[in-house]
């Protein structure tokens, strides 16, 4: 006589660098489904965890902002080509946020939309934010926009993946690195997420995500002097002061923009990707 | 001076001495400077609630020009309030087009005025008249021009969506570039349907208060813009007053980072424009005799009170010793003095105090073990004066090399590769400008995508036009003056109903 089969478990890790380390503080959460059922037990990041996200996303940096348009684009493209191959196991993650089938159904396929929508924005957004400025004299004179650096992203507790997606996707399409302080409550998402970014062509370091909680991590990210620039969309409302005090130490410059509905359009944005970008402005003399 | 410059022995003698130019000074009885200021609150000069008054004076001569008001808590309060009455009852609903004629009507006064202007700036500041005649006082206008003609037309700037005033904006200004320093405020503000609480810097006010009298003759409704006289106190009440909804700085980074703890949580819009340290980066096959033109004007232009002074100068290794001694050269020609004086390059120092903070950083760089050079240098008895200064082996880590000076000093520090040249460049928690020079166009594209700078100058050097975007990466500051950008920090941008979106 057979048992029925026991299925495999996943262990929940973070995502630094391109690889999948447990916390190096060995700790973990457990992440309850919406009947408080313990569906797993992420890592719970540590300080150190969040520097070395940081570093990775520093060294991830360079080739990502000099790689062109076109190639972010479609590497960035080729995360939605995956995510579509896991829709099943996305909307089972969700489902346990509490969303019914369809519901789940509907983020999972909106939040894919969504990353389609921002990566076409790779090669078109410096149409939008970059000028050809006419001064009065003979110079050439243009302005253009550039990534930010790394950026601190603070993501949505809910809807804990496209709420995620519509944030991250608006960072990193112009080649800002990022480090990701998925939903406390609903981690799993962004986990799953990792492994799509892993096994796409997006370089290690680009995204890193760190699972734990809000509260011990973002006074650590907000402080720290190697990151440039901070969506606070997932920040709670009383850390909020503290955060953007922290953040004057390098001067970064900070976001917070949720909106009412993420499925709305009105989510999306231009001008959330313009945010996290630097204008640049050449001048050059003219003569013969 | 400090004892250790007075006894430099090592100095190397100049080679000629200065040229004897015959004096040239520029009529200041075209200025009539009031003997007191009151605030300029709901369109009117009012006296202070604080009942405190503070002197500004002649940095060239320290005489005492007037007493300036200065505004406490209750004043900041009594002109926040006339802002906002202002933008409830006329400048919200304003149409664009009416807001633009005020805006032309200031340009063109300035222009008019451009004499009387330019002469108080350089009594008030110590600029060389030279500059603030052909610097400042054009570039004021200008930008009132430029912004004027935006304010009928913001339903353009911004695909997709429509624009919105703020509200009040508190904006705190610099002494470096007073009256310019206004305009890159006032105009954008005021075009894009904001009222404004305007805090000139302590030493520099009286432009400002002229500035005033041209708003009133220009009919400009009451309240709509309200000067606030004084020093940190009174920035720090406006930057905390809780009706202001927008605040704007230009000035160092040290009291931007306070600026931003201060508004950390209100919801404030926040723009810095803050401090810099930018690298002036001259290649091998750069024209050198143009070079040194930029290197000049990018450090000694305003005595080197400039946010994106070219105060790093990186010299491509090669070329060290011939550049070295055509800048050398230069230096001696250059004409330090009286500020009305129309043949004087180099002016006088703002204020005693920047004085002392350049000679403290200038002793750092000779303890430090840097060789210090200037060239033959008569300075009158009175007033706050600094000689052209520049450094030869300096080190990455020298204060001179990482602080920014805000006077006449120049780092020089040597590359080898462009490599070298990006990776010091770079070596800085500023970002504002930056310079290049190679007559390579593909070196200068290069160089351009790797310098983490928001200007950058190549084969020229501190250029500024209303049209063209300004302002900073990292601890530089954020959000843009000048051009379309310069707009939307003065925005709300919504939704436009039927966006491109689909």
């Amino acid at each position: 006589m057979t048992s029925p089969r026991l299925g495999v478990r996943k262990t929940y890790k973070l995502y630094v660098g391109g690889a999948f380390p447990r916390s190096e503080s060995g700790r973990s959460y457990p992440a309850l489904d919406a009947d408080g059922k313990v569906m797993a037990r992420p890592a719970r990041a540590s300080r150190k965890d969040l520097r070395d996200a940081v570093r990775a996303a520093r060294a991830a940096w360079k080739d990502w902002s000099g790689a062109t348009a076109y190639n972010r684009g479609q590497v960035l493209y080729r995360v939605a080509e995956l995510m579509e191959g896991r829709r099943e196991q996305f909307v089972h993650e969700v489902e346990a946020t509490g969303a019914a089938g369809p519901a789940a159904d509907r983020e999972v396929a909106a939040a894919i939309d969504r990353w389609v929508w921002y990566a076409g924005w790779s090669d078109k957004v410096h149409h939008l934010a970059g000028t050809v400025n006419p001064v009065a004299g003979p110079y050439f004179d243009f302005t253009f926009p550039e990534s930010t650096g790394v950026v601190g992203v603070v993501a949505p507790q809910e809807p804990s993946l496209l709420g995620l997606v519509s944030r991250l996707a608006a960072v990193v399409v112009s080649g800002n690195t990022a480090v990701v302080l998925a939903s406390e409550r609903w981690p799993l998402p962004a986990v799953t997420l990792c492994e799509v970014l892993a096994t796409s062509d997006v370089p290690g370091g680009v995204v890193n995500v760190l699972t734990g909680y809000t509260k011990e991590l973002v006074p650590w990210l907000a402080s720290h002097m190697d990151v440039n620039a901070l969506d606070l969309t997932g920040v709670p409302d009383d850390l909020v002061p503290a955060v953007e005090a922290a953040a004057a130490e390098n001067v970064k410059r900070t976001v917070r923009d949720g909106p009412t509905d993420w499925f709305d359009d009105s989510a999306q944005s231009p001008y959330a990707i313009i945010d996290f970008m630097e204008m640049k402005t050449v001048w050059h003399p003219m003569g013969a | 001076m400090a004892k250790k410059l007075e006894r430099r022995e090592d100095r190397r003698p100049a080679q000629a001495g200065p040229w004897q130019y015959a004096p040239a000074p520029e009529a200041r009885d075209i200025v009539a400077i009031k003997s007191r200021y009151g605030l300029f609150v709901g369109g009117e000069f009012v006296e202070p609630r604080s009942g405190r008054y503070f002197d500004t004076i002649n940095p060239a001569t320290e005489e005492k020009l007037a007493e300036v008001a200065e505004a406490g808590p209750a004043d900041v309060d009594l002109a926040v309030q006339a802002a906002r009455r202002a933008w409830e009852r006329s400048w919200r609903d304003l149409p664009g087009r009416d807001r633009a004629m005020y805006l032309y009507r200031i340009a063109r006064a300035l222009q008019e005025r451009s004499r009387e202007f330019a002469v108080l700036e350089s009594i008030d500041g110590g600029k060389p008249i030279k500059e603030s005649r052909d610097v400042d006082l054009p570039l004021a206008a200008a930008h009132f021009f430029y912004y004027a003609g935006w304010a009928d037309k913001l339903g353009y700037a911004f695909p997709g969506r429509s624009p919105r005033p703020l509200g009040v904006a508190g904006q705190i200004i610099p002494w470096n570039f007073p009256l310019l320093m206004a305009a890159w405020k006032l105009a954008p503000a005021l075009a894009t349907g904001n009222v404004a609480v305007l805090k000139p810097a302590e030493t520099t006010p009286l432009t400002a208060l002229l500035l005033a009298e041209v708003l009133q003759e220009a009919e400009l409704p009451p309240g709509v813009v309200n000067i606030v006289t004084g020093a940190g106190e009174t920035g720090a009440a406006l930057v905390k007053h809780s009706d202001v909804d927008k605040v704007a700085f230009t000035g160092s980074t040290e009291v931007g980072k306070s600026i931003r703890r201060l508004v950390a949580g209100t919801g404030k819009r926040l723009t810095l424009e803050l401090g810099g340290k930018a690298a002036n980066v001259v290649f091998e096959d750069a024209p050198l005799d143009q070079a040194i033109e930029g290197i000049v004007n990018g450090i000694y232009f305003n005595q080197g009170h400039v946010c994106c002074a070219g105060s790093r100068l990186l010299v491509q290794e090669s070329v060290f010793e011939p550049l070295l001694d055509k800048l050398k050269d230069r230096l001696q020609t250059l004409r330090v003095g009286d500020p009305l004086d129309k043949n004087t390059d180099v002016g006088a120092i703002n204020s005693a105090a920047q004085l002392r903070k350049i000679e403290e950083l200038v002793e750092s760089g000779i303890d430090e073990g840097a060789e210090i050079y200037q060239p033959e240098c008569a300075l009158p008895e009175r007033g706050f004066w600094f000689c052209p200064t520049l450094f030869t082996g300096v080190s990455q880590s020298h204060r001179i090399a990482r602080e920014e000076i805000f006077g006449p000093v120049l780092s020089i520090l040597t590359f080898r590769t462009p490599d070298e040249a990006v990776e010091k460049a770079n070596n800085t928690p500023y970002g504002l400008s930056a310079g290049v020079w190679t007559e390579k166009g593909s070196r200068i594209l290069w160089m351009t995508q790797r310098l983490r700078a928001g200007v950058v100058w190549a084969n020229t050097y501190n250029r500024f036009d209303p049209s063209s975007p300004f302002g900073g990466y990292k601890e530089s500051g954020f959000g843009r003056e000048g051009g379309l950008h310069g707009l939307e920090p003065y925005l709300e941008l919504v939704p436009a109903n039927g966006s491109g979106q689909r």
